[in-house]
């Protein structure tokens, strides 16, 4: 810190009479720092008890919310169909946040006060450093690395230095060998589903079979492969889902669908009045965008809605996007009625569904 | 005795014996159906009423007959209402979204203009034009009878899209939205499943069974009572609310804090000034 010249009740015109004195580093003179005022703290002894007194006060509070957050972590029986509420609240949850946000709360509350009221206030300056080393603690730097150097024979060995440079290079395969665990490479899996002719479209959840005439104009349902419900056959034996578990989900993660039903006249497109049953028709219910399930359908605009980014599909003209970030329109899947009378596919879909990956291009 | 027995093989005493059948089982059904009699009146009262009502209120877009009204651009101004069944009306006028205030899109919930009992001769008159969804009896929308756990399937299947996993409603396109469920009375869910108003499809009785929409409306009560578990719902609204409240009021809080923290000094000149 240089010594700034400073102004003084002396010079009324003090500005111009200490310009010349001023150093072009330091072209506006130090203020220097304004005299230290002292707390109530500082020269009232009862006001100092006070403070010490709420401080510590605060730290006994929050030890004693901390305890109590472990007393009533066991005394209340975590959330569950029968746990305990307190004003429409769980009870544990909201015990255990306020003991615990209490606690944090206080603590640094006495902090702050700690260090307002009692800590010592006096303004310090730190000057600052060049943050370069001297030119002799360099210099003796870079000496001892030539004579590591030297010593260890790196630049003369040259058979030990290229042997450990083969060591270290291989160790790098092993890292490129075990990226073939994220295979094996899926195959078509991406653009089959479990849709086949003659596989009925079935209601969601409830697994029901679906003949024209239970859907009205303006219908939506949401549907699924048969192959995915225990079915009641022919002769009354029950025929069991042939996909449960895991295996259900990666099914189902590709052959869900949507049924809507809208007038023969509204469809626009030839090929999409051809592939539905009176105005059925069936498009894959997951967003050619990335994937998402879309069964936000508006029955008037026969416009179907993404919820995740707002891609909207045009189902009166082979699902073509209208707007939003999906890049291929919604695969449609050609259905039509059984000898029973029930609506089954006719085929699996004409394009892989969901979204794009590098060979669908 | 001899008078009958003689003449019973008459070429008209089978005949007469019809005729005789006829009459006493017409009388019979006269006798034990009145009431049925009279409803029909009733019926015809209440039908010529709410014709009275339509053509006051309703048919300017629906038409003098609930033809419904084309625009010149081929939409309709005020669809047909031939066939959309009593519960159409009952959740149209019961809901104050018809008659509509005034045209535009997302027809929102409000105070009926038609008392309940106009609502009723309304929707006997659209009844009375073509089948369609009869009003609901009390029974078939009971949630103390559905199953709130096949409900919640059912709900997050069909129903989340639009009207968020919480029931809470949500927006569509253009400027609709799709109504808040917590709010809405069973029987006008019901009816809304039924009848698809709006811009919301149907959900016909041959596919969701009058029992699978006990469960779906069981659910929902179910969700009504439910304790908030994690803390404040924040209208249920996903990440936008819960963002909101983070940044603004968390963040901006904390950010507030900190600058009173700073400003707030503790000097004895101070106060002595």
């Amino acid at each position: 810190m240089t010594e700034g010249p400073h102004p003084t009740d002396g010079h009324p015109d003090g500005a111009g009479h200490d310009l010349a004195a001023l150093s072009p580093e330091e072209p506006i003179p130090n203020p220097g720092l304004p005299p230290h005022e002292p707390r109530p703290t500082d020269v009232d002894a009862a006001q100092e008890r006070r403070a010490e007194r709420q401080v510590a006060g605060m730290f006994i509070l929050a030890a004693l919310l901390a305890l109590a957050f472990c007393v009533l972590y066991f005394v209340i029986p975590p959330p569950s169909d029968q746990s305990a509420t307190f004003m429409g609240y769980g009870a544990s949850n909201l015990a255990l946040g306020l003991t615990l946000g209490l606690a944090l709360l206080l603590t640094g509350a006495a902090a702050i006060q700690w260090a307002k009221k009692l800590m010592g206030n006096q303004d310090i300056i730190e000057a600052r450093h060049s943050t370069a080393s001297p030119p002799n603690v360099r210099e003796e730097q870079v000496a001892a690395f030539k004579l590591g150097v030297a010593e260890s024979g790196f630049g003369r060995r040259t058979l030990i230095r290229n042997s450990m440079f083969a060591a270290l290079g291989m160790l790098g395969l092993p890292a490129i060998v075990l990226l073939r665990d994220l295979g094996p490479l899926p195959g078509n899996l991406t653009s089959i589903t479990v849709w086949k002719r003659g596989i009925r479209v079935v209601n969601d959840v409830s697994g029901t079979p679906l003949r024209p005439s239970d859907i009205a104009e303006g219908q939506l349902v949401n549907a699924e492969p048969a192959l995915f419900f225990d079915e009641v056959g022919p002769n009354g034996k029950v025929i069991k889902a042939k996909y449960t578990g895991t295996a259900l989900n990666d099914q189902k993660a590709k052959a869900a669908v949507i049924l809507v039903r809208m007038l023969p006249t509204d469809i626009k497109s030839a090929q999409e009045r051809a592939w539905g049953v009176n105005g059925i028709v069936c498009f894959s219910k997951i967003c050619t965008h990335v994937g998402c399930p879309i069964s936000l359908y508006e029955q008037q605009t026969h416009q179907l809605l993404c919820p995740c980014h707002q891609s909207t599909f045009d189902l009166t003209e082979d699902g073509k996007v209208v707007f939003g970030p999906a890049a291929r329109p919604l695969p449609q899947l050609p259905i039509m009625v059984d000898k029973e009378g029930y609506l089954v596919a006719r085929s699996d879909f004409h394009q892989p569904v969901g979204p794009s990956f590098w060979e669908r291009g | 005795m001899k008078f009958l027995s003689s003449r019973r093989r008459h070429p008209l005493a089978g005949f007469v014996v019809l005729v005789l059948g006829l009459l006493v089982m017409g009388g019979l059904y006269s006798m034990f159906r009145p009431a049925q009699a009279e409803q029909g009146a009733n019926d015809k009262q209440l039908v010529a009423q709410g014709r009275e009502l339509y053509v006051v209120s309703c048919s300017t877009c629906h038409g003098m007959n609930a033809e419904g009204v084309v625009t010149k651009t081929g939409d309709n101004y005020g669809p047909p209402l031939v066939g959309v069944g009593a519960a159409a009306v009952d959740f149209q006028v019961g809901t104050g979204r018809m008659p509509m205030a005034d045209p535009g899109p997302g027809q929102a919930q409000r105070v009926p203009l038609m008392t309940p009992d106009e609502t009723r001769a309304l929707a006997a008159y659209i009844a009375s034009l073509g089948p369609g969804p009869a009003i609901p009896s009390p029974g078939e929308y009971d949630a103390a009878h559905g199953d709130p756990a096949k409900g919640g399937l059912f709900f997050r299947t069909n129903c989340t899209a639009c009207h968020n996993f919480a029931g809470s409603g949500g927006a569509l396109p253009h400027g609709r939205q799709a109504p808040d469920l917590m709010k809405t009375p069973p029987k006008y869910i019901f009816e809304a499943m039924e009848t698809g108003p709006g811009q919301m499809p149907k959900f016909s009785n041959g596919v969701m069974t009058p029992q699978d929409k006990r469960d779906i409306i069981s659910y929902i009560q179910h969700l009504k009572t439910t304790p908030g578990y994690g803390g404040l719902k924040l209208g249920s609204l996903g990440p936008v609310s819960e963002g909101l409240w983070g940044w603004l009021i968390g963040i901006g809080g904390l950010i507030l804090i900190a600058v009173w923290i700073g400003n707030h000094g503790v000097r004895a000149g101070k106060k002595s000034k």
